[in-house]
């Protein structure tokens, strides 16, 4: 049943990924500049012979139809190619960055769903008073500030000023750590570009959270449950938290994709080498193996989120399992 | 070329003194004494598909590349020119060759020999075929000739200015060990991604996205060097980043300006951090404003003229580079004293006078006050292009010209301007190589194909201009041949092609603890073998 359920999910996703892989050619196509021009803008010089000779060797210089179909078959039998920007295997570079990304975007997700889940609660639980409004407003604020500034200030305060916090990339350089150390070591470098995701997108899920808690605070079940005498902390727990949690974990799964995409300017700001960064290189340096791959890799992360989060829907409710079966 | 050694503005107020004896002396007034064995981090901006210099001879290359892969010469402050792998050179009278007398003891970081062979490879399968910069220098190179381990005769089929050669060196003649290329596919060999050299430092480690690191060389042929023990080139794309990771200590020095202009002041204004303006002489760039000719408006000198009366070079050196740059008079720059004239006609700053011209061209304002309008590509690469074509754009709109900016990201705005020539103006920042042959003339000679980056794609063929070219570049006799070349800057300036706007040289952000910055004109692309951190 599980399986099935999963293997559904699986042939779902194939359309989308035809659509984006179909997608990335064309945009790329469209879009003025091959990867050798993109070359020549990093070298300062070349002439036609070199353009000629380098456009052979990536492959652009076949028709439009013919790049396509090599493209698509590539991409059928699951070979990856070759990138132009890194001269290495596509698979050797998605690989060297996707931990990364999978590592940044996994605590954000987590820092940001579980305290927008306890700040939310809490402000609907001070419904009305100065500690909800104090919440509320702040998380907002947080919102609308841009994530690289964010980013920044945090730079400036905790590692310039302060000197608490390594000030970005991912380990300390040629220090040679082992274990517990090396551990430590990457949740300091973490710190900062996580908790700057983090905080910018909290707002929604104190938000979610804080209008699903009203809305159970008010509904038949918890009166209901009052009614039997069950203690306050169980009926806020249980009862009310609990429901409450569906919409939050929906904009957890919807969110996956967007923080993929929305960690290419945190990844700068924190020299992060992760795949938002690698798929801006991928298009300044018109780089269609790498490009295509990182967005298949993309798709395959969000997907598989979003199996992830079904399964924890029929747990939170076991209704749910009856329908989507 | 002692006077270049003014340029160093400023390398920290304790060290005025020292460097102002240097320049009476010529020597350094004390040797401090030298300590060995740090780690020196710097920052690099991009990660490149290559670093081989002997294939890629771009700046972003050289400066990792340079320390682990060394050149025939090097440009030095003192003497124009400085032995590396080649103790001597001699040209033939007919022009038709020139002999290398190699540097003996030199050792591959692999422990094989360096000797002739590995001169020759590189010159014929590499320099000549491959290499973006060789394939023009060395297009009339016949052949290399070694009649012994240290000797290397290059022959021409048609006379080549020694000059030309010389000043080519620094970044035309990294040589590649031949026992590891020859038979295999050169430009795919993974080599080029970790090459082996003779340079003063062995390539460590790259972890993409992270970090290069370069490890000291022990058995370099300069004993004694080098002083660190390491060079950590630490990606970091963002330059805000940079700027606090200066404060911090985390990087002691970001060089090509990879720190804003509008943080210089503030940086050095922290004790201990210093701006540095040396050392970039031998890599000039110009900004320009590219025109196409075949705008049947452009095409008429008196509106190139007017153009050039409408734009006001000391308001882009003063607001875009905030004093950082030098006004142009033409298409070489002041800093080269050995082809440099200032005897050029001169266009002042005035916008009635360009008005004058614009009506006298044909293209009076009509009601709206306009005459003709225009497509602006400014060049993406630097914040200063950007910031010229928008300066660029107001300027020409006060004389009555309508201006459209219009942007793309380097790839596409190299095939918009140097293959489909869809643009009416372009603010463009080609570089000054040492020598007008290596990159600068290619900018006004007529009969390129299309396609060729940073070359003359305006549309622009002149007779007079082609032959001025063609003569100079077989001219022998050093002065007979700097003469042509101010002909050809007096030529330039009269046709106005394309006008040359600022020069401007890059600057380098260094901590004070780092020793031997900025000591030579192509510092930041040099072998930083005596470079040392005083910690």
């Amino acid at each position: 049943m599980l399986l099935r359920f999963i293997g559904n999910r699986v042939w779902q996703a194939l359309p989308v990924v035809l659509i984006v892989a179909v997608g990335v050619f064309f945009l790329l196509e469209m879009a003025e500049g091959d990867a050798v021009d993109a070359y020549f803008a990093t070298t300062g010089a070349g002439d036609a012979g070199l353009a000629a000779q380098l456009r052979e060797q990536y492959g652009l210089a076949d028709s439009i139809g013919t790049r396509f179909l090599t493209y698509m078959t590539r991409l059928a039998t699951l070979d990856l190619g070759y990138s132009v920007a890194f001269s290495r295997p596509v698979t050797e570079v998605i690989a060297s960055r996707l931990p990364v990304t999978l590592m940044l975007m996994g605590t954000s997700i987590l820092v940001s769903g579980s305290l927008g889940v306890l700040l939310g609660g809490i402000a609907s639980w001070r419904r009305g008073r100065p500690t909800d409004a104090g919440i509320t407003v702040s998380a907002l604020v947080f919102n609308a500030m841009p994530g690289f500034w964010l980013g920044l200030l945090g730079i400036i305060l905790f590692a310039v000023k302060l000197r608490w916090l390594p000030l970005g990339g991912i380990g300390t350089i040629g220090a040679d750590l082992s274990g517990l150390e090396s551990l430590l070591d990457t949740v300091r470098h973490l710190v900062l570009p996580v908790m700057t995701l983090a905080i910018t997108y909290l707002a929604l899920y104190v938000r979610l959270m804080r209008a699903a808690m009203n809305e159970a605070a008010d509904s038949g079940w918890a009166l209901a449950a009052r009614a039997r005498g069950l203690p306050e902390s169980k009926i806020v727990l249980r009862h009310m938290a609990r429901p409450a949690l569906l919409p939050v974990v929906t904009m957890l799964g919807l969110k996956a994709g967007a923080m993929l995409g929305g960690s290419v300017v945190i990844e700068t700001v924190f020299a992060i080498p992760g795949l938002g960064r690698l798929s801006y290189e991928a298009v300044t340096q018109r780089d269609l193996p790498l490009l295509a791959a990182i967005l298949l890799a993309g798709t395959l992360v969000v997907v598989i989120v979003n199996i992830l989060i079904d399964l924890f829907y029929r747990k939170l409710d076991p209704r749910i399992a009856d329908t989507t079966g | 070329m002692a006077n270049k050694f003014c340029r160093h503005l400023r390398v920290g107020l304790a060290g005025g003194l020292i460097i102002v004896l240097a320049l009476v002396t010529g020597k350094p007034a004390f040797a401090e004494k030298v300590k060995r064995g740090a780690t020196f981090t710097v920052a690099s901006d991009t990660e490149y598909r290559s670093i081989n210099p002997a294939i890629v001879a771009s700046n972003g290359v050289f400066f990792i590349a340079s320390k682990i892969v060394e050149p025939l010469a090097e440009m030095d402050y003192e003497t124009g020119l400085r032995p590396v792998l080649a103790t001597k050179w001699q040209g033939s009278k007919d022009g038709l060759s020139i002999t290398f007398t190699l540097r003996k003891g030199v050792t591959w970081h692999d422990g094989k020999p360096f000797t002739s062979a590995d001169v020759a490879f590189s010159a014929m399968k590499v320099w000549k075929p491959l290499q973006n910069l060789g394939r023009t220098i060395f297009a009339n190179l016949e052949s290399v000739d070694t009649p012994d381990k240290s000797t290397a005769v290059f022959r021409f089929s048609k006379p080549t200015p020694l000059q030309l050669i010389e000043n080519a060196l620094p970044a035309v003649s990294a040589v590649l060990p031949k026992h590891r290329y020859e038979g295999t596919d050169i430009k795919n060999n993974p080599l080029n991604a970790a090459p082996i050299g003779t340079g003063p430092f062995t390539f460590g480690e790259h972890k993409p996205g992270e970090f290069y690191r370069l490890d000291r060389n022990p058995n370099y042929w300069d004993k004694g060097k080098p002083y660190l023990d390491r060079i950590v080139y630490r990606v970091m794309p963002d330059a805000g980043a940079k700027a606090a990771a200066l404060e911090t200590g985390d990087i002691q020095l970001t060089a090509f300006s990879a720190v804003p202009l509008i943080e210089m002041a503030r940086l050095d204004a922290i004790k201990g951090i210093s701006v540095i303006r040396g050392g970039y002489e031998g890599i000039t760039y110009h900004i320009v404003l590219e025109i196409n000719h075949r705008r049947k408006e452009l095409a008429n000198p008196l509106v190139r003229q007017a153009l050039r009366h409408a734009i006001d070079s000391k308001f882009i050196v003063d607001v875009v580079f905030l004093g950082f740059a030098n006004a142009s008079t033409g298409p070489v720059p002041s800093t080269a004293t050995d082809f440099y004239t200032k005897d050029v006609p001169m266009y002042a700053f005035d916008t009635n006078r360009a008005e004058e011209l614009l009506d006298k061209a044909g293209y009076p304002r009509d009601a709206d006050g306009k005459r003709f309008s225009l497509k602006l590509r400014p060049a993406p690469w630097f914040q200063m292009t950007r910031d010229t074509g928008d300066y660029v754009r107001q300027a020409l709109q006060k004389v009555g010209i309508d201006v459209k900016l219009v942007t793309a990201d380097p790839g596409g705005h190299i095939r918009a301007v140097y293959k489909e020539h869809d643009f009416d103006l372009s603010i463009g920042s080609p570089v000054w190589r040492n020598d007008p042959a290596i990159s600068t003339t290619i900018l006004f000679q007529g009969g390129l194909p299309a396609g060729v980056p940073f070359a003359n794609q305006y549309g622009y063929d002149d007779q007079e201009m082609n032959s001025l070219i063609a003569r100079a570049a077989r001219e022998l006799n050093r002065n007979a041949r700097i003469k042509l070349y101010h002909d050809f800057q007096r030529k330039v300036t009269e046709d106005l092609p394309i006008l040359n706007l600022v020069d401007f040289t890059f600057i380098t952000v260094a901590r004070d603890e780092v020793r031997n910055v900025s000591n030579n004109p192509r510092w930041a692309t040099s072998s930083w073998a005596d470079t040392w951190i005083d910690q």
